[in-house]
């Protein structure tokens, strides 16, 4: 019982940690530009198969700089020839034109790669485990991926809190026009703000492609648990973000690791049911199941009472 | 009687700023009322407050003796009152003839009907021409009301406001950004509009406010220091001193 | 005289169309008896029904949903489990009323899910719906009791007996059903627009606050034209209900509520026919281009991204920007200085084609591969090469006619309008 806790714990921070490197970039840009952006985790998923074809040919640990760099540019292109081109016709265009992106980079991926899983597998020099705590081995990669995420985590709070640079972006966030008297070039910040937060995606997408899966759907699978995040953590929130990814993170990798079905609170209630129907459905269902739904149910919930999310300052 | 509108001790703040500081102001039913005042004086966040669009701090709005001080603003404006903008709000998409249109569709009646064919209506369209007619935008009927100039969007502006069966009429600065002629064409049109009902107007151009105002209250600081006549309003020192300066005189004397 | 809208003639009256182009329609099989071809039809008279009833929230209400495949679906599922109990039962009812039941589910659900999400607009209305998606997408896949779980739901149309002489084992009364099925909603849709409250859902959409000034609530427009919506989407996924016979998880997921927006996009959201040629372009692009080349949806995805960075109003926005030229009779003036820039644009975009046909043989591995009676070796230099050539080239002299096409329209439209006030 306590090595599946430990696990699911070891589990859920390196998951929600993850979720967070993700849910950074795109509150930063939410916040900056007002506009929610489909194509972040496309960005996630250029990452990983980018990473895949340069570490096929020069190593993983040149992948590892190497592809969230070529995201980056490809944000920052996005950014500079697409989004403000689309931005004077609202923000709906703008929503839009982020969805068509995010389905055209598919596209683009299983044209270049094909439709199925491809072999992206952690580099030999990480393939150990790292301790073993009451049986349950933690692999090494999986102590990589926290550390990397950790760093990132660190790297970000000193830059926008301590360099000039990071002061003048959060400024730029609330108030872009004062920040553009002052003379800076706030259409660069944006570009620059935009090119990090999908180099940050880039960067998950590297490191999470070999323990996920590297496949044309991944970013279905994960973008939509990115939105979640961040709405509950408030958009325009680095600090909800964190929080809200940890809470998912954890939430959805405890649900996996439960073996409870509702079988035996049913029949702890006295209750049970017929043969056919949906109680019948409910009555076999197991926790584990019901995970991949618990995320857009709190999404729903927290739209309808508190769209301002836990710790968001913006209301949309 | 009671008063079309009155404001008893109307507070509103925003956070720890007080915006409004004890309001309390009556306007008489069918009167001609102009507020005015320096800028940041709390002149549109007393209308939004009146027209339901922002909630009070403390105090209470009545109008024709009815408390109107925590609804909907539609359901103010199903009472009797309408308002116009201080920034031209009209439909941008819809024509001109459709603007007014959905104007004249709540107050005649056809609420959230789907199944009238508003083409259909033969006194709904009519009444929609007239109304075209009375700000002279009778033959731009068909183009969007993006396409107006400035000048033909605050007609429309005061068209809209009008349209509606409202026995108040809340004008935010209708004559803001015209040239005299412009003014002085909205002058007649807004005289014409609100004949024999109360009309409550935010003016900066004192030639509007003294031409046009029955009485005159003046809002400094979120508080109005005086409430009068024109005559008395040009003569009252405090007043001067706040607000008029020399124009008063210079007005005076046309 | 007014400028833009004249009044219509008798042909134009909507019931008189809508009669007219019914008689039409229903005549083609007797022309036309390729399987494939009716096929092709009644899936795009099912995507025009959806499409116009997305539009009702998008063009209309200015409402953006991610998640409106819930309507269809759901539609699909309530219609084709009765379908089962009428045939089980044995209840005389004919299969074309069947419909119904679908649009009363939409419609339902409309209601239960516009309460909550009508509050809001933009941005937010847009995550709930896609939240709400995802979780009826997810939930269909555990309640399998409702939703055939991941096989679906099937159903015999032959179970109901036959209405009026026609059977419906035959395509042609299947094809019939949905055509009447799809005039009726399209009239009845347009009628909407014309009512107060669908007009009062554009003033929505323009300036929610000004609505509260006119005696509105925008809450209660928005969550009426939700439940409309909801109707005639569901009628939509209970004509896909009779027509294919199963219903899947794939009606109610994420790639169908994506492809009516692009569908919706794609023909221009701002015009009541928009959608209807949105959807018919669609429909035609995934079954007659998946014939000729495996990567269309990657060109679908092409054309929607440059649809919204460069003709936000759609193929139906550029069609009633010429309008007022066509009226007139300017469009003759206009020939030359669109060929000169259309025409290279067209090369180029032959030459990304070219371009994206070579990159996908070589990704599947049969680097020797033929098109345009071409025989091409994605191993070698020199279809690339020619590729990146064509497109230069004509994007070259595309971009340097560009500015002479600008002027031509501008002049026409400038003409068109003075010829209008004069009158």
């Amino acid at each position: 019982m306590s090595q599946l806790i430990l696990s699911s714990l070891l589990n859920g921070l390196v998951y929600g940690l993850l979720l967070f490197m993700l849910s950074s970039g795109l509150t930063l840009i939410f916040s900056m530009m007002g506009v929610l952006n489909f194509a972040h985790a496309s960005l996630y998923m250029l990452g990983a198969y980018f990473a895949y074809g340069i570490s096929a040919k020069i190593g993983f640990w040149n992948a590892l700089w190497m592809a969230p760099l070529l995201v980056g540019v490809v944000g920052a292109l996005m950014e500079r020839y697409g989004l403000r081109h689309v931005h004077k016709h609202g923000h709906v265009a703008e929503l839009i034109f982020t969805f068509g992106v995010a389905y055209l980079i598919e596209e683009v991926v299983q044209l270049i790669w094909g439709k199925s899983n491809v072999e992206y597998r952690e580099p030999e020099s990480l393939m150990f485990p790292l301790f073993s705590f009451f049986g349950v081995e933690f692999p090494a990669y999986k102590g990589f991926m926290l550390l990397v995420s950790v760093l990132i985590f660190i790297g970000l709070l000193m830059v926008l809190t301590r360099s000039r640079v990071g002061l003048i972006i959060q400024a730029a966030i609330t108030h872009p026009n004062q920040v553009a008297m002052l003379g800076h070039n706030v259409p660069l910040i944006f570009m620059l703000v935009f090119g990090v937060g999908s180099a940050l995606a880039g960067l998950a997408g590297v490191i999470a492609g070999p323990v996920l899966g590297t496949f044309p759907g991944m970013a279905v699978v994960l973008g939509s648990i990115v939105f979640v995040v961040i709405v509950i953590g408030g958009l325009g929130s680095l600090k909800g973000a964190f929080i809200a990814s940890l809470l998912i993170g954890m939430l959805q990798t405890f649900a996996v690791a439960i073996n409870f079905q509702f079988s035996t609170l049913f029949n702890a209630l006295g209750l049970s049911p017929g043969d056919e129907g949906i109680i019948k459905d409910l009555y076999r269902v197991s926790v584990a199941q019901l995970g991949p739904l618990l995320p857009y149910l709190l999404l729903v919930l927290m739209l309808i009472f508190r769209p301002r999310g836990l710790y968001g300052t913006r209301d949309v | 009687m009671s008063a079309a509108i009155e404001l008893k001790q109307v507070y509103k703040s925003f956070g720890s700023t007080e915006i409004i500081r004890g309001v309390d102001l009556r306007i008489e039913a069918g009167e001609r009322h102009a507020i005015i005042g320096p800028n940041g004086a709390g002149k549109s966040t007393l209308f939004n407050l009146i027209t339901g669009r922002l909630g009070v701090s403390s105090g209470e709005i009545e109008m024709h003796g009815e408390s109107i001080t925590h609804l909907m603003p539609q359901e103010i404006n199903r009472k009797g009152l309408s308002r116009s903008f201080q920034v031209t709000n009209i439909f941008p998409r819809l024509s001109v003839f459709e603007n007014v249109r959905c104007a004249l569709l709540w107050s005649r009646g056809y609420q959230y009907s789907f199944w009238q064919n508003v083409d259909r209506i033969p006194h709904l369209n009519d009444e929609t021409h007239q109304i075209l007619e009375d700000i002279n935008l009778g033959k731009k009927a068909q183009v969007p009301a993006a396409v107006l100039t400035y000048a033909e969007q605050r007609a429309l502006e005061i068209g809209i406001t009008s349209a509606t069966h409202s026995t108040v009429i809340m004008l935010d600065e209708p004559t803001a950004g015209m040239s005299r002629f412009e003014t002085e064409q909205a002058i007649a049109l807004i005289e014409k509009v609100t004949q024999g009902k109360t009309l409550v107007m935010v003016e900066h151009d004192m030639g509007v406010v003294f031409g046009l105002a029955d009485r005159i209250s003046v809002l400094v600081y979120g508080q109005v220091i005086a409430t009068g006549k024109p005559e008395d309003i040009r003569g009252n020192p405090a007043v001067r001193t706040a607000y008029l300066g020399e124009e008063a005189d210079h007005v005076a004397s046309r | 005289m007014n400028p833009i809208i004249s009044t219509p003639r008798w042909w134009q009256r909507p019931f008189t169309l809508t009669l007219i182009i019914g008689v039409l329609l229903i005549m083609v099989p007797h022309f036309l008896s390729s399987k494939l071809g009716i096929a092709v039809l009644n899936q795009m008279f099912i995507m025009v029904v959806f499409t116009l009833a997305y539009n009702m929230l998008l063009g209309q209400g200015g409402m953006l949903s991610f998640g409106h495949a819930v309507y269809f679906g759901l539609g699909g599922y309530f219609c084709i489990h009765f379908m089962n109990a009428v045939a089980a039962n044995g209840w005389p009812i004919p299969l074309p009323l069947v419909p119904i039941i679908g649009g009363l589910a939409g419609m339902v659900l409309g209601a239960i899910i516009g309460s909550f999400s009508s509050s809001r607009a933009g941005t937010v209305f847009a995550m709930i719906s896609l939240g709400v998606g995802e979780l009826v997408a997810s939930s269909m896949l555990i309640f399998s009791s409702f939703s055939g779980g991941e096989e679906g739901v099937t159903t015999d149309r032959t179970g109901f007996g036959s209405f009026l002489g026609l059977s419906f084992a035959q395509d042609r009364s299947v094809y019939w059903l949905i055509t009447f099925w799809m005039l009726l909603s399209v009239y009845l849709m347009y009628k909407f627009s014309r009512t107060p409250l669908g007009r009062m859902s554009n003033a929505v959409r323009d300036n929610p606050e000004r609505v509260q000034f006119v005696g509105y609530s925008p809450r209660m427009i928005r969550f009426l034209c939700f439940m409309a919506s909801g109707f005639f989407a569901g009628i939509a996924g209970s004509l896909f209900a009779i027509n294919y016979e199963i219903v899947t998880e794939e009606t109610v997921n994420g790639l169908t509520s994506g492809v009516v927006l692009l569908q919706a996009y794609i023909g221009g959201v701002g015009f009541f026919a928009g959608p209807i040629v949105g959807a018919a372009v669609f429909t035609l692009l995934q079954t007659l281009l998946s014939n000729y080349t495996e990567i269309w949806a990657l060109y679908v995805g092409i054309i929607f991204v440059a649809t919204v960075m460069y003709a936000p109003a759609g193929l139906s926005g550029i069609v009633m920007m010429h309008r007022p030229i066509a009226q007139n009779h300017g469009l003759g003036q206009l020939l030359k200085p669109y060929a000169m820039c259309i025409a290279p644009a067209l090369l180029a975009m032959l030459g990304v084609v070219g371009l994206l046909e070579t990159t996908h043989a070589l990704s599947v591995g049969e680097a020797e591969f033929s098109l345009w009676g071409l025989d091409l070796d994605a191993h070698s230099l020199v279809p690339w090469l020619s590729w990146l050539a064509i497109i230069v080239a004509g994007a070259t002299v595309a971009k340097s006619q560009w500015n002479a096409m600008k002027d031509a329209y501008e002049n026409e439209l400038q003409k068109a309008y003075r010829a209008m006030e004069s009158s």
